[in-house]
């Protein structure tokens, strides 16, 4: 063949170096999303509740995935050390993904439900005092930092239009999920609850809000979320939220 | 021929200013508006540089010359020495953080998870994204002895680049981040971006049309799938929806498995596509022409370039082998990951082999042995990658720190060497100086990186198998014999080697800035009598040439 066709036409030089190099991403990637086999079945899964998915924006914005991975491998040893391998139905919902490439720190996908509450809070406050020889960075600032969610309910919108099967109903109750999910023992957690099987309802600093019942926190919780927010008094569109710090002083 | 430029530099500048206007008024429009400080603070940026734009080009209303257009390139460079000491210093600091993570001082703004995405953006898009626009405005106007077109457009495309690269750093430092890797700009970003890399293709391709050569020159062949691709890549794997449209928070439209395979696309061609191509396009100009000899094989260029541009775009499967990725997926990466080892090789020897009668360069002009071993990196890590590929090798060295070795036995070395070696012969033609200020400094230089490159890879080595297989051992009772933790503090020595290593490549990057520094204002050099008799750049000549190619 005459290679000099490409040498001597800029434009045709260009058609091939696309044609060529669209190939391998049309075989690989197209599939993915036609295939139903990609994405097995799992019973149970559900969108991120609005406080969960507020989480893992906090995981996204500090990069955690930079040191920690979100997929165990179908290998003997992880399957041991971190639980049942993942399944691609679990991190369906993961927008972006969080897989990672790097375990300078353990695997979190199954993290939850393995530490206290307190465990988290003082890890997070300063890994070192629970894990001696732990490199992780403190993140004292966390427990300091109110969480901000006036805008939750566009964040659920975003995702309901690319594809994340929230209701409207989801959507319209967003900010007072937020505030349910730390108020336990209330109507709203157990409409939360309803919409959101399985959801960790407690609030993890100790400083119960007023209109929850005082109960121990024997139960564990996303390692994200030390410092809870608080639901104001009056049902105002705007919720107070203060910092933990706040919450703290008598 | 002045008669066709005399009316279009009006209508130039009119255009450019206009640009200007309005992308201050955006800015200025997102500084008041915004609904978060990122956006507040990157509307600043735009205002400001739009404004300084408009100034500039209010008060240089006329062209300076009519030869080739250097100007841009001699920002370009600057600006890769200056980016490339930042990034790699950023780099060390992160990694003397993993041994000593006091050095993470409990703020928000200096965690590694911050400051990571800093460092691999510095070095990969602000050096190396530097080193490519310098070289490849330099080859294509050379290669096609055609000025590059527009007075204003490759000016855009520099200081555009670098606004994308302040845009960048700030957003990570500030938590402003897309959570994938080596994509981490926010969608606003990536939107600027897209702009500036629109107007890069734009340049090239003008420069290409305008051309007084018949045939279009090996290297720009790379250049142009390297500018293609990455505009491919980049666009389909940022697609995102903001939350909204005067805020910085947006959520990318693939999740989970597609979202990793579409990543993981984009991740491995950034490396295949920007830091590969790009760079064999900087081979193919620079190593003939510091050692005088013709490329080795003509056929050889031509294969080299279509079987390597077809096969890496399939490799990208292979940063997810045992993931709940699809088993056929996973074997499609390894499989060409594997075939992609040929047309490496094939390119190494096509670059080793321009030495041919030449082999006495190696001895007495480092900048020559910076381009050869560049060449032989890019030969071992081009070995390594498709051993890591296969799914055994893989199982093993997945998420450890030989991944990180290898891609920095890449980066420094291949990247790294070959950048240098490109801007030191590039910076005496630029400042049109009779040579360096010192080439002993250039000696230095090449031996501060290549020890500290060894110290790096080797301690990850040790340090990635050491977890791969701790973390896969069983004691005599049948169960997992080491807990992560016991996994992390064996690494505590190897990051200190590491570190080590890292900290020498980084005095080198210093020693480089002050060589160039030193040639730029025009100092004498110290040592002329020792440099190798280099031709100067060639000038701008227009009808029939004396030399067919430059």
């Amino acid at each position: 063949m005459n290679h000099g066709i490409f040498e001597k036409n800029s434009l045709i030089l260009l058609i091939g170096i696309l044609i060529v190099v669209s190939i391998g991403g049309i075989v690989q990637i197209a599939p993915l999303f036609m295939l139903s086999s990609t994405i097995e079945k799992v019973e149970g899964m559900r969108p991120y509740s609005p406080l969960e998915q507020a989480g893992r924006d906090i995981y996204i914005r500090e990069g955690c995935y930079n040191c920690h991975s979100q997929m165990i491998r179908s290998l003997r040893d992880e399957v041991e050390r971190y639980g049942h391998y993942s399944l691609a139905a679990e991190s369906m919902y993961d927008h972006p993904f969080q897989w990672s490439s790097k375990r300078t720190g353990p695997d979190l996908a199954r993290i939850g439900g393995k530490y206290s509450d307190a465990w988290h809070t003082d890890h997070m406050r300063e890994p070192k005092s629970v894990v001696p020889a732990s490199i992780m960075p403190a993140y004292p600032h966390l427990e300091k930092t109110p969480l901000d969610y006036s805008n939750i309910q566009e964040k659920l919108k975003t995702l309901q239009f690319i594809g994340v099967p929230y209701t409207d109903e989801m959507i319209a109750k967003a900010a007072a999920d937020v505030e349910a999910q730390i108020n336990p023992d209330t109507k709203a957690a157990t409409e939360l609850v309803a919409r959101y099987p399985k959801a960790q309802v407690r609030n993890s600093t100790g400083n119960l809000p007023a209109t929850a019942s005082s109960r121990p926190n024997l139960m564990p919780s996303s390692p994200i979320f030390r410092c809870s927010v608080r639901s104001s008094t009056s049902r105002s569109s705007t919720p107070a939220v203060r910092t933990c710090a706040e919450e703290e002083s008598p | 021929m002045s008669g066709i430029t005399a009316e279009k530099p009006a209508l130039g500048n009119a255009l450019a200013m206009g640009s200007a206007v309005v992308f201050a008024a955006l800015g200025l429009f997102l500084a008041l508006q915004g609904v978060d400080p990122v956006m507040n603070l990157h509307g600043v940026f735009l205002a400001l540089a739009s404004v300084l734009a408009l100034i500039y080009i209010f008060t240089h209303p006329s062209d300076d010359s009519g030869g080739y257009l250097d100007g841009p390139i001699r920002v370009a460079t600057l600006a890769a020495v200056f980016w490339g000491v930042i990034g790699f210093t950023a780099g060390d600091f992160i990694a003397w953080q993993l041994a000593f993570p006091a050095l993470n001082f409990d703020l928000p703004w200096t965690t590694f998870g911050r400051l990571r995405p800093l460092h691999t953006s510095a070095v990969i898009f602000a050096f190396g994204g530097n080193v490519l626009l310098a070289t490849s405005f330099y080859v294509v106007q050379r290669t096609c002895r055609a000025r590059m077109p527009g007075r204003w457009g490759p000016w855009f495309v520099i200081w555009g680049y670098q606004l994308f690269i302040v845009l960048a750093a700030t957003s990570y430092i500030l938590g402003a981040t897309q959570g994938k890797e080596y994509a981490e700009p926010e969608w606003h970003v990536d939107l600027w971006l897209t702009i500036v890399w629109v107007a890069y293709l734009l340049v090239f391709l003008g420069t290409l049309w305008k051309r007084e050569e018949p045939h279009i020159y090996v290297a720009n062949w790379f250049y142009l799938a390297f500018i293609v691709t990455v505009a491919m890549l980049h666009i389909v794997n940022n697609l995102a929806v903001p939350v909204s449209f005067l805020g910085v928070h947006s959520y990318p439209v693939f999740a989970g498995v597609q979202g990793a395979m579409t990543q993981w696309w984009y991740g491995h061609n950034a490396v295949g596509f920007f830091l590969t191509a790009g760079f064999l396009g900087i081979m193919y100009y620079f190593v003939p022409k510091r050692v005088e000899r013709p490329v080795y094989s003509y056929r050889l260029s031509i294969v080299h370039f279509w079987s390597l541009i077809f096969l890496y775009i399939w490799a990208g499967p292979h940063h997810l082998h045992y993931t709940a990725l699809p088993e056929w997926a996973q074997t499609l990466g390894m499989t060409f990951s594997i075939m992609l080892w040929m047309p490496s090789w094939g390119g190494m020897i096509n670059g080793l082999m321009t030495l041919s009668g030449a082999w006495d360069r190696l001895r007495t002009d480092p900048v020559v042995r910076l381009l050869v071993v560049s060449i032989a990196f890019y030969g071992m890590s081009t070995f390594e990658g498709p051993l890591m590929s296969i799914k055994a090798v893989n199982s093993l060295s997945h998420y450890t720190d030989w991944t990180i070795g290898h891609v920095h036995s890449g980066a420094l070395g291949w990247v790294g060497m070959v950048s240098f070696g490109a801007i030191y012969c590039l910076v005496p033609w630029l400042w049109k100086r009779e040579g360096l200020y010192s080439i002993k400094l250039v000696e230095w230089h090449f031996w501060l990186s290549t020890i500290g490159i060894v110290l790096y890879i080797t301690s990850m080595w040790v340090a990635g198998i050491t977890q791969g297989l701790m973390w896969r051992a069983y004691d005599n009772l049948g169960f997992l014999k080491y807990s992560f933790i016991e996994t992390v503090e064996a690494m505590h020595w190897p990051y200190i080697i590491r570190a080590v290593g890292g900290l020498l490549f980084v005095i080198g990057g210093f020693v480089m800035a002050y060589n160039v520094w030193r040639t730029v204002r025009g100092d004498q050099p110290v040592d002329l009598k020792d440099q190798p008799r280099v031709a100067a750049a060639p000038e701008l000549r227009h009808g029939v040439a004396a030399v067919p190619a430059e």
